[in-house]
C-alpha cells in the first residue's frame, strides 16, 4: 500500500464518520417524538396563548413545514458553510455560541489531557518497576479503581475538602489556573487510570519479547531495559489511547463542567439537552465527531511514522 | 483503531477468546461459555475477601430495591420540617435532607429506580445489538456493509454525547434515560455478535439443517442465535458496572424523573446546594454509587480473568 493511499483511505473515511454523525443527528432530533417548536415557544412566553396558526407561522418561519428531505439538504449546505443554525431558545447563532465556549473547555480539556498521559504513564512504569510484589499488586489494581470512580463524586469530594473546608481552591466557577486545577484533575483520573492499563498491558507483552531477553542478558538492569527499550516500543499501541482520551474527554467534560459550574462546551450542552434546544445539540455533536475524526486520524497518520513495520506493510503489527 | 467508543476501561476491546473448535455440535459455544461464566462466579468468589465484599454489596442493593420497607421505616418522599439538616445519627442513618426527608430512606427506595433501569439499559443493548449482528453476520453483502457503517459511526460519537443526543430527542425520565445509555453499548454487542454469526454460519452442522431443508430465519433462531450468543451475554455482564455509572451521571445532570423521585443522581445533584452547610447530602449517595460501581466491575474482572484462562 502506497502512502498517499494510506493518506487517502484514512481522509476519506473521517469525513465519512463526520458527515455521518451529522445526519444520524439530524435524524435522531427529527425523526423521534418531540415537537420542538412547541417547545421553544413554550421557552419565550405562555404557550397557552398561541393559536395553532402561530405555531404554524413559527414553523414556516424555521422551515420546519417543509418537506424532511429539503430540510436536511439546506441543512448540510448551511453546515458546510460553517453555519449551524440558531439556538431554539436565545436564537444565538450556534456556531457563535461554541466559539465562545470553546476556549475555556479546551483550556480544560487540553490540562486534563497532559495529566492523564503523564500520571498514567508514570503509574504503568512504576507498576512495572516497583521491586515489591505488595506495592506492584496495589499499582496494578489503582487503574481499575479509578475507573469505577464517578467523576461527579470526585469533583463534589474535591470541592468539599479542598475548596469549602481548607480553602485551597476556588470552589466554583473559578477562573483562571487556580479554578482549573479541581476540574482538570477529576476530569484526569478516568483518563489516567485507561492510560495506565493500555500502557500497562502493552508493556507486559512487549517485555516478554525475544529482544527484551537479549537486552537482559548483557546484563541490563529491569529501568534500564523498562525506560531504555521497552518503552518506546510498548508505545506505539498505546498512541490509539490519546484518540480514545479524547472522547471521553468530551463527554467527561459535560459532567465536570456542571460540577464545578464553568462555563464551556460541556455546560451548553448540559443546558441544550435539559430545554431540548436542538440545533445546539446537532452542531455540539457534529463538532464532537469533527475532533474525534481529525485526533484519530492524526493517530492512524502518526503510527507509520513511529512504526517502520506499518509504514512496509500499511497495518499495524502486532506481535 | 479497533472499535472503541465507550467510556474509558470500556469493555469494547474485550472480545471474548474466539478460538473454541464449533464443529463439536450445536450449542458447544454457548454452553462452555455460559459454564464458563457460572463457574467463574461459583468458585473465585469464596476466595478473595474484596470478591465477597462485592457480592455483598450487590445483594444488599438488590434488596433494597425489591423490599425497600424491609431495610427502612422512613418514607422517601415526605418530610419532617422540624428534623431539617441533621447529620448522620442513629435515628437518620444519612441524616436528613434541606426538606428533613431521610436521605437513607432516599436510598433505598432509589436503588430500584437505579436497577430498574440498568436492567433496561443493558436488555436494549443486547437486543438491539443482538439484532443487528444477526442481520449483519447472515445476511451478508450490502446489509453487513450498512450495518457496520451504521455500527463505525455510532463508535465515533463520544458515548455521553450519543446518549445526550438521545435524551434531548426523546425526553427526560428513567426509562428514557436507560434506553440512551443502552444505545451506547449497541455498536459493541453488535460488531461482537456479527463475529460470532460469521464464525457459527459456517459450521457443519448448520449447513446440514439448511440442506435438511429448513426455513432460513428457523435456522438462525433455533440453531446459529444460540451458538452465537454466548461471547454477547459475557460482554453484557462486564458492562454492568459502566452502566450504572452512566445512568447516575445522566440523573445528575438532571434528566431523570422529575423532583420527588429518589434516584441516586438526582439525590446528589440536589445536595449540590449545601455543598458548605450539609457534606451528608452529596457524599453518601455518592459513596453507595461508587460502591456499587466498583463491587460490579470487580465482579466483572473476575469472570474476565476466569475467560482468559480456559
Amino acid at each position: 500500500m502506497t502512502p498517499a493511499r494510506y493518506l487517502a483511505g484514512r481522509v476519506l473515511r473521517a469525513v465519512f464518520v463526520v458527515w455521518a454523525a451529522f445526519t444520524l443527528a439530524f435524524a435522531a432530533l427529527r425523526l423521534l417524538p418531540g415537537d420542538p417548536v412547541a417547545l421553544m415557544l413554550s421557552g419565550r412566553g405562555g404557550f397557552d396563548t398561541l393559536s395553532p396558526r402561530d405555531i404554524a407561522r413559527a414553523k414556516a418561519e424555521l422551515g420546519l413545514d417543509r418537506p424532511l428531505p429539503v430540510q436536511y439538504g439546506h441543512a448540510l449546505l448551511d453546515a458546510l458553510h460553517g453555519d449551524l443554525g440558531a439556538s431554539l431558545q436565545t436564537g444565538q447563532p450556534v456556531t457563535r455560541m461554541i466559539a465562545d465556549a470553546l476556549p475555556s473547555t479546551l483550556a480544560l480539556g487540553g490540562t486534563a489531557l497532559a495529566l492523564a498521559l503523564t500520571a498514567g504513564s508514570a503509574l504503568a512504569v512504576s507498576a512495572h518497576l516497583a521491586v515489591s510484589p505488595a506495592v506492584r499488586q496495589l499499582l496494578r489494581s489503582l487503574p481499575a479503581f479509578a475507573v469505577s470512580l464517578p467523576s461527579f463524586a470526585v469533583g463534589l469530594l474535591l470541592i468539599q475538602l479542598l475548596s469549602v473546608r481548607w480553602h485551597l481552591f476556588p470552589s466554583l466557577g473559578g477562573t483562571g489556573v487556580a479554578g482549573l486545577v479541581l476540574p482538570a484533575c477529576t476530569l484526569a483520573i478516568p483518563g489516567a487510570a485507561l492510560v495506565a492499563q493500555v500502557l500497562g498491558k502493552s508493556l507486559h507483552t512487549v517485555l516478554r519479547e525475544p529482544y527484551a531477553d537479549t537486552v537482559r542478558a548483557t546484563g541490563a538492569g529491569r529501568a534500564r531495559l523498562l525506560l531504555g527499550h521497552g518503552l518506546r516500543n510498548a508505545a506505539i499501541p498505546a498512541v490509539t489511547v490519546v484518540g480514545l482520551l479524547v472522547g471521553y474527554l468530551i463527554g467527561g467534560a459535560v459532567v465536570v463542567e456542571t460540577v464545578f459550574s464553568r462555563p464551556g462546551m460541556g455546560r451548553i450542552t448540559q443546558a441544550a439537552v435539559a430545554t431540548q434546544d436542538l440545533p445546539v445539540v446537532q452542531g455540539v455533536v457534529v463538532l464532537a465527531s469533527f475532533v474525534f475524526a481529525v485526533v484519530n486520524l492524526g493517530v492512524d497518520l502518526l503510527y507509520p511514522v513511529l512504526d517502520p513495520r506499518i509504514r512496509a506493510t500499511g497495518r499495524l503489527v502486532t506481535s | 483503531m479497533s472499535g472503541h467508543g465507550t467510556a474509558p476501561g470500556a469493555v469494547a476491546d474485550r472480545t471474548p477468546a474466539d478460538d473454541a473448535p464449533v464443529s463439536s455440535g450445536f450449542g458447544a459455544v454457548a454452553g462452555r461459555r455460559l459454564r464458563g461464566v457460572r463457574g467463574a462466579t461459583l468458585r473465585h468468589v469464596p476466595r478473595s475477601p474484596g470478591a465477597v465484599l462485592s457480592v455483598l454489596v450487590l445483594l444488599l442493593v438488590l434488596g433494597w430495591a425489591v423490599a425497600p420497607e424491609w431495610f427502612t421505616g422512613q418514607s422517601p418522599t415526605a418530610g419532617t420540617p422540624a428534623e431539617r439538616f441533621r447529620p448522620p445519627s442513629g435515628a437518620h442513618l444519612f441524616g436528613t435532607d434541606q426538606l428533613g426527608r431521610d436521605v437513607y430512606a432516599r436510598v433505598v427506595h432509589g436503588a430500584s429506580l437505579s436497577l430498574r433501569a440498568t436492567v433496561v439499559a443493558i436488555a436494549v443493548a443486547l437486543v438491539v445489538g443482538i439484532l443487528l449482528g444477526l442481520a449483519a453476520g447472515s445476511f451478508g453483502r450490502w446489509a453487513d456493509a450498512v450495518i457496520m457503517r451504521l455500527v463505525e459511526v455510532m463508535l465515533s460519537v463520544p458515548p455521553v454525547l450519543l446518549s445526550l443526543t438521545i435524551v434531548a430527542a426523546i425526553g427526560f425520565g428513567t426509562v428514557q434515560v436507560a434506553v440512551a445509555v443502552g444505545v451506547t453499548s449497541v455498536a459493541a454487542f453488535a460488531r461482537v455478535m456479527r463475529a460470532e454469526v460469521l464464525r457459527v454460519r459456517t459450521a457443519g452442522y448448520v449447513e446440514a439443517t439448511m440442506l435438511l431443508g429448513s426455513r432460513w430465519w428457523r435456522v438462525l433462531f433455533r440453531y446459529v442465535l444460540p451458538a452465537a450468543v454466548g461471547p454477547v451475554l459475557a460482554l453484557a455482564a462486564l458492562d454492568f458496572g459502566l452502566v450504572v455509572l452512566a445512568i447516575a451521571s445522566l440523573s445528575f445532570l438532571g434528566y431523570g424523573e422529575p423532583p420527588p423521585a429518589p434516584e441516586w443522581g438526582a439525590l446528589v445533584a440536589d445536595g449540590r446546594n449545601y455543598l458548605a452547610t450539609a457534606w451528608w447530602l452529596t457524599t453518601l449517595p455518592s459513596l453507595v454509587v461508587t460502591a456499587v460501581v466498583l463491587a460490579a466491575n470487580r465482579l466483572s474482572r473476575i469472570l474476565e480473568t476466569r475467560g482468559e484462562r480456559p
